[in-house]
Parts: C-alpha cells; sequence; structure tokens
C-alpha cells in the first residue's frame, strides 16, 4: 500500500459507499479510501432489482427518495464519466387488491402529494392503459407515478467511484477488512488484508455485512442479512413502462431498457443468514405469482437467476449517523432493501456528517439510538 | 479484421474494441465486465464470449490466462419459459 494514512475510510464498495466517497470528495475531503473485499457492486447493490420509487407511506422516505430521483435524473451530467446509468423513467404502478390497502394508498398519495410528487390513484381501467395485458381481475385500484423507474446499479456504482477517483479518492477493490482498531473511544485504524490504514474517521456502507463489521469495533448492530432472489429473462422488444408492484402478492416486475424482465418477491421464509445461493422453488413460486397479473409473459425465457442480501433493521428503515459511544464511527446501514434508490441522498447525507457539517435533512428519526429509545418507524409500503 | 469489426459478445453485440476499451479503463475481470456491459448475459449466458474475454484480458494484463477466474456460473444454465415452470409447479402441487 502507498500510503497507510487516510482522513476517511469507506468501508464496502456499493452504492452507499461509492456516492460517500463522491460527495465527501466534492465537499473538499479527499483523503478517502474505499475497501471493497471483490469488486464494487458485487454485494446488495448489484443484486438489487433496480427500481427506485417514491410512493412510501413515510414523509421521511418520501422525502429521501424524492431528493434521490432528482439526483438521478441529472447524474450523468453531474459525474460526466461518459458512462450513462439508464434511467428509464416511466413509474411504478402500484396495484391495491383489499379495501384496506385501497385507503392505505389514498393516504399515501395524499401525504406524496403535500411532498411535492406527482402521483394519482387510478382505476383498473386506467392502470389496464398503462400496462395493456395487465389481468385486472380482483384489481380495486392502483397508484401511478410517472417519475418513478428504473436505474442500472452496476453502472451507476461504478460511474461514482470513476468520478470519486478523478477528484483523488482511493479505491482498493478486491481487499477485505480484517478488523477496526480503537483506543480510548475513538476510531485509530483499519486493518486490511493489504495492510493497516491510520484513520480517525470510518464509514460502515458493508451492506450485508454490516453487522460483522460493526462488530470489529466492537459495535452491536440489530441489523441481519435476509436473503432475496430474482430473476431475469431474454430481452424483447419495449412492451412494459412501469415497475408493476403488488404488495398484496408480495412481488414486483420491470421492463428493463435493454428489454430484460426483472422479477422477484418477497418470501417471509426465506433465510435470514449469509446464503445467496438460489433454488428451483424459487423459479416455481415465481411463475405462479406473476403469471395470473400479467399472463403474456408466460413465452419468456428466464436465463438466469440470483439472490442477494436485505440488510434488514427492526423496523425496515436505514440506520445513518455516528455512533454515540465511539467518535469517528459512522454507519449508513440496514436500507432493508431500499439502499440503491437511496444512494445519492445517503452519500449527500454521510457527506455533510463526516465533514462535520450539519446534514441539510434532519436525520435523526433515523439515529441507531431509536432502537433502545423505541422509537421505531413504520413504513407500511414495503415489499 | 478490425477490432470495430470483430464480435467478442454476439448476444449484446459487442466488438473486440469495445471490450479492449474496457480493460484499458480498469475492468480487469470477467465479473466486472460482464456486469458493466452485459458480455456473457445473454441468451447464450457466456459460453461464445468469455473464453474470448478471457485471452483479451490476459493479453493485455500480460497475466497468464489461467490466471484469469471464469465469472460465476448461474441457474438455470438453458432458458426455461416462465409458462413452463408455472406448468411443472402443477405437476407436483
Amino acid at each position: 500500500m502507498s500510503k497507510n494514512t487516510a482522513e476517511v475510510v469507506i468501508i464496502g464498495g456499493g452504492i452507499s459507499g461509492c456516492a460517500t466517497a463522491y460527495y465527501l470528495a466534492k465537499l473538499g475531503v479527499t483523503d478517502i479510501v474505499v475497501i471493497e473485499k471483490d469488486f464494487l457492486a458485487s454485494g446488495s447493490t448489484g443484486r438489487c432489482g433496480a427500481g427506485v420509487r417514491q410512493q412510501w407511506g413515510l414523509k421521511m422516505n418520501v422525502l429521501l427518495s424524492k431528493e434521490s430521483i432528482k439526483a438521478y435524473e441529472t447524474l450523468n451530467e453531474e459525474l460526466d464519466t461518459g458512462l450513462d446509468i439508464e434511467f428509464k423513467q416511466e413509474g411504478y404502478l402500484m396495484l391495491a387488491y383489499s379495501e384496506k390497502m385501497v385507503e392505505q394508498y389514498k393516504k399515501n398519495v395524499a401525504l406524496q402529494k403535500s411532498l411535492g410528487i406527482e402521483v394519482e390513484l387510478i382505476t383498473s381501467e386506467e392502470a389496464r392503459e398503462i400496462v395493456p395485458y395487465l389481468n385486472t381481475e380482483g384489481l380495486l385500484a392502483a397508484t401511478f407515478c410517472p417519475t418513478d423507474g428504473h436505474i442500472n446499479p452496476f453502472i451507476t456504482t461504478n460511474s461514482y467511484a470513476e468520478a470519486a477517483r478523478r477528484l483523488g479518492v482511493r479505491i482498493l477493490t478486491f481487499t477485505e477488512v480484517t478488523g477496526i482498531d480503537v483506543e480510548k473511544g475513538r476510531v485509530v485504524a483499519v486493518e486490511t488484508t493489504k495492510g493497516k490504514i491510520f484513520t480517525n474517521r470510518v464509514l460502515n456502507a458493508a451492506g450485508g455485512y454490516s453487522r460483522e463489521v460493526a462488530a470489529m469495533a466492537g459495535v452491536k448492530l440489530p441489523t441481519h442479512p435476509e436473503r432475496h432472489q430474482i430473476l431475469v429473462t431474454e430481452a424483447v422488444a419495449p412492451v412494459q413502462g412501469p415497475m408493476v408492484i403488488s404488495l398484496h402478492h408480495g412481488i414486483y416486475c420491470q421492463q428493463a431498457p435493454h428489454g430484460s424482465f426483472i422479477m422477484g418477491f418477497g418470501d417471509p421464509n426465506e433465510l435470514k443468514e449469509h446464503v445467496i445461493t438460489s433454488t428451483w422453488h424459487f423459479l416455481e413460486e415465481m411463475a405462479a405469482k406473476i403469471l395470473p397479473l400479467l399472463p403474456p409473459l408466460a413465452e419468456l425465457r428466464v436465463v438466469r437467476q440470483w439472490a442477494g442480501l436485505y440488510n434488514m433493521s427492526p423496523d425496515a428503515q436505514p440506520i445513518l449517523g455516528e455512533v454515540p459511544q465511539l467518535q469517528g464511527f459512522y454507519n449508513a446501514v440496514g436500507f432493508s432493501g431500499h439502499g440503491f434508490m437511496l444512494g445519492p441522498v445517503t452519500g449527500r447525507l454521510m457527506a455533510e456528517l463526516i465533514s462535520g457539517r450539519q446534514p441539510h435533512m434532519d436525520i435523526s428519526p433515523l439515529s441507531l439510538e431509536r432502537f433502545e429509545k423505541g422509537e421505531l418507524l413504520r413504513e407500511p409500503s414495503v415489499v | 479484421m478490425e477490432d470495430k469489426d470483430t464480435i467478442i459478445c454476439r448476444c449484446e453485440d459487442l466488438t473486440r474494441e469495445d471490450v479492449r476499451k474496457l480493460i484499458a479503463a480498469g475492468y480487469t475481470t470477467l465479473e466486472e465486465i460482464k456486469r458493466i456491459s452485459r458480455c456473457g448475459m445473454g441468451p447464450c449466458q457466456g459460453r461464445t464470449c468469455l473464453p474470448l474475454l478471457a485471452r483479451e484480458i490476459a493479453a493485455m494484463t500480460g497475466k497468464d490466462l489461467a490466471e484469469i477466474l471464469p465469472a460465476k456460473t448461474r441457474p438455470p444454465v438453458k432458458g426455461i419459459k416462465l409458462g413452463t415452470l408455472e406448468k411443472g409447479r402443477e405437476d407436483h402441487e
């Protein structure tokens, strides 16, 4: 290793780590090392469903995702790397199958509109105009926000990384963190498979491994990994604009701009450990769940399936901020399946915190202390 | 034949020029190039292109071909229609 000190060490080369590195460097803190045990976006970021939405039931989530999507809209120009993040902004169509869900969606839409989101509660006939082959049997209503969409996670992460490197950030891939040294209640160094780096500020952006990385510094995090599986089909001509999502069936399905369909479902029996193998069971269940809703997809061939880890927190909301008992140790963890879509806002907020600035949004409700105080957040609209 | 006319990945239409640019930009593993360019992500799942890509990486980085690690192979190996999967499930339900 050429230099064994850094102002900031970021653990994790996914969207949160690379975006934070970029925004920190933009604020003038360029002496940064990002450490990634494999290649960039090899963990949760590169395994996600690649959807970005603002349709949430909690004000905090609407505000965070609204800012992220705004940032993604101009990210190609901002980062200027020549890479295209492939933002397909053709909306999310959220289906409602019970009166209770319709009532919840009415509240969500009112909240989202009050925060400046372009969103409508629509009828099943209107939903069919947006996705003509949608089987609307049993469908009571839907909500549609045209500025939600799809973004390529690999290219986005690499684009942030390239822009950060241009500003002087060092990125060490295929390098694993093996220890975090603490003295008198503050971080002093990070040990890696390529040597020790002396630093006073560390960001834990380790996704599925956030708990294990925090434990190296003696910090106990209430996060755990949970496997989620996905499949992708062969590419066909563009036929589906929005992501179709049904919380009732627990499924989501989107056609990427490249033409392939990406889909997954939430399985309450999924393993809550470090397992990222795929199962045949998932393929069959996915087919059985999606085909009644979108029948013509029966003709599409599945070309690949994979799995990744949600980093779950007790209330399925992220944990952002410095750990009170350990000076210089910051977390951007526990995204519970939504880390990629929140990448830009996470990066900005963490860059502000780490560089000693006041965050531009009040994120105190997302602090680690909320679990001790019993101030859990409740988001009603998650897969 | 020129690099821009030589196809490496026929599913995703990537030329030798395209992949050599990526290798020059620092993407020097099969896993990284697959994800940034989709080389190997099409219907053939990399059977045609990945060995060719491995040779390009070895040649440009000066590494031995044996050092270029294969990309992860993912199920279901051959494409299967969603409709077939749904019927298969009915058979053993």
